[in-house]
């Protein structure tokens, strides 16, 4: 039996400064992270005990050296919030890592939120810009140059599953889910052939089948084995190859579909082999061919297009699905998916409500025929870049939410709601809820621990190895109870 | 807004304003500049893509609505703009 869905994405965005000859990426992003307090005292700490990005799902220890800041850097670099996410600097780009959620909806609510911190941390950050510049934020995944970041999802999956089993439906999986799932982008990149438009923001970015590396030579599985939980139980699976999306149906269908694809892995439910004969190639031949018409060599000799392929896995997935009984949400995915799908059949520009590249696509049409604008023409770059701008007054994706161009799942509400209120059903409920009750007492957090600091100079570590333990139903009482988080690990010893 | 005398490095502190106000009042701006037109957009889970098939020339005044606020927000000198945007590779 499948283990429950437990998933999440970490987001990082593009930054830039408009008017400021000496931008800075980093002290940027270090601006912005610190824009955003919620901890008035602003000194808990990122807890890089526990973590081990070197590990490798094929079963060994990379060498290489751990990050480990100071202090004054870790506080300066790290925001944990009260809705359970991690808002920090990666490397040269703020970063936001939503909550631990078990299904797609609070996936699309909790990635909006996200969305909304960072434009909000945005704001506050120019009020400290000199007059004139201004700081920007895009939710995208290229600078059109040849540099790429990236929004990865995150998925907890059975070690029992062997790391075999998972990776070989996934590398067709991951090759040609983008018609549905593609933010779009203008042109090419990385040396991939030129085109005027293409579906996939980062395809041209992947250069590898399998490997740990995520910022050069890119895989389409990557292998880092870091569970941020009880590591005899769980796997991570940690997905690079999607795009930064900006609607919400695709967010929903992106992360909904593939949950459930891994779950029918791991109830060893797979039933055809959809190998492909070059998944690098075939990435960027899909990627490259919005007509959807081009095909892609099989192991088995035969050559098919990304939507034979994906219908394909949809047959297998309501097969599956068939033989037990999913829940409302997971039923909802799978009936947008085959509708999904049915539609790319007929003709993609039917989704121009639904899915990113196809939405983004017919933006730039109409605009650049009423402008008797090309591909090359700078507007339309501009038009590409501004779709993934998170300032909701300018951002082209949000331009078209207000004109009621963009289908919604989830309501403003409940993305308003999410910033300030974690999950209630998984770890990030207990996570959240100390850090709103217990401010000044807590010293550390990861994903799978929270560190007090009581006064007396001890640090005392609890960990939360199950994800789905520390839900509100199971821990409300005991927060309630504990004044503290002194009373607090008293009562929990009690 | 307060500042925190023991964390000289980040002077800023804490976000005054909730986010809803601009995220509603851009929303509400928009909704009057249009002309009527087909607005599922209030209630924010419509299933707005049947609907829209089955009105092609409102779907067109639309889109010149589009269209137009597209002009209005553009960044100017896109050229310069996206030449400028740069970014150091990630993960």
């Amino acid at each position: 039996m499948a283990i429950p869905t437990i998933m999440g994405t970490e987001i990082e965005f593009g930054i830039m400064v408009k008017n400021d000859p000496d931008f800075d990426p980093i002290s940027s992003c270090v601006l912005i992270v610190n824009a955003y307090r919620e901890d008035p005292e602003g000194r808990i700490l990122w807890d890089y005990d526990q973590e081990n990005p070197l590990a490798d799902a094929r079963g060994f220890q990379v060498e290489g050296e751990k990050y480990t800041p100071n202090q004054q850097e870790n506080i300066a670099r790290n925001k944990t919030l009260i809705n359970g996410a991690r808002y920090y600097v990666d490397h040269a780009h703020p970063e936001y890592s939503s909550p631990e959620v078990t299904n797609a909806r609070d996936i699309v609510i909790h990635e909006k939120a996200g969305e909304r911190i960072v434009e909000m941390s945005r704001r506050e950050a120019n009020t400290l810009l000199p007059e004139g510049a201004e700081m920007l934020v895009y939710k995208n995944n290229s600078d059109r140059k040849g540099n790429s970041y990236g929004c990865h999802e995150n998925y907890l999956m059975d070690r029992r599953t062997s790391f075999k089993q998972v990776v070989e439906p996934l590398l067709p999986f991951f090759a040609t889910r983008q018609i549905w799932c593609g933010a779009g982008k203008v042109g090419s990149e990385n040396r991939g052939h030129p085109c005027d438009y293409q579906i996939s923001q980062r395809a041209d970015f992947f250069e590898t089948e399998v490997a740990l590396d995520t910022m050069v030579k890119r895989p389409i599985v990557n292998t880092r084995d870091e569970p941020h939980a009880d590591r005899e139980k769980y796997r991570r699976l940690h997905v690079i190859v999607g795009d930064s999306n900006m609607s919400e149906y695709t967010i929903y269908l992106r992360n909904g579909v593939t949950a459930l694809l891994l779950a029918m892995i791991e109830d060893g439910a797979v039933t055809k082999d959809l190998s492909l004969r070059d998944p690098v190639r075939a990435i960027r031949d899909v990627s490259h061919d919005p007509s959807l018409r081009v095909r892609v060599p099989m192991d088995d000799g035969t050559q098919r297009t990304a939507l034979e392929i994906q219908n394909d896995f949809l047959e297998m997935v309501l097969a599956y699905a068939s033989s037990r009984s999913l829940d409302p949400i997971q039923k909802d995915v799978l009936q947008k998916w085959q509708t999904v799908l049915e539609t790319l059949g007929r003709d993609p520009m039917e989704l121009d409500t639904k899915i990113d590249w196809i939405m983004k696509k017919r933006l730039i049409e109409n605009y650049m025929s009423r402008k008797k604008l090309d591909w090359s023409d700078s507007q339309v770059q501009m038009l590409d870049l501004q779709y993934h701008d998170l300032r909701p007054d300018k951002g082209l994706y949000f331009l078209l939410e207000r004109q009621g161009k963009a289908e919604r799942i989830v309501t403003d509400e409940e993305i308003q709601y999410a910033i300030h209120h974690p999950p209630v059903d998984t770890r990030a409920y207990f996570r959240g809820e100390c850090l709103r009750r217990y401010p000044g007492e807590v010293f550390g957090v990861n994903w799978d621990s929270i560190s007090f600091g009581l006064g007396d100079d001890s640090i005392k570590r609890v960990m939360m190895s199950e994800p789905l333990k520390g839900t509100k139903q199971v821990v409300e009482g005991l927060l309630e109870r504990s004044r503290t988080a002194a009373q607090l690990l008293q009562n929990m010893q009690s | 807004m307060t500042t925190i005398s023991r964390d000289k490095a980040r002077t800023r502190i804490e976000l005054g304003a909730d986010p809803a106000p601009l995220y509603m009042a851009a929303a509400g701006e928009q909704k009057q500049k249009q002309k009527g037109g087909g607005g599922d957009e209030g209630d924010g889970k419509g299933e707005g893509g049947q609907k829209l098939a089955e009105k092609g020339e409102e779907l067109k005044e639309e889109m010149d609505n589009l269209l137009d606020e597209i002009d209005a927000v553009l960044e100017e000198n896109a050229e310069e703009f996206v030449k400028n945007y740069v970014q150091r590779g990630g993960q």
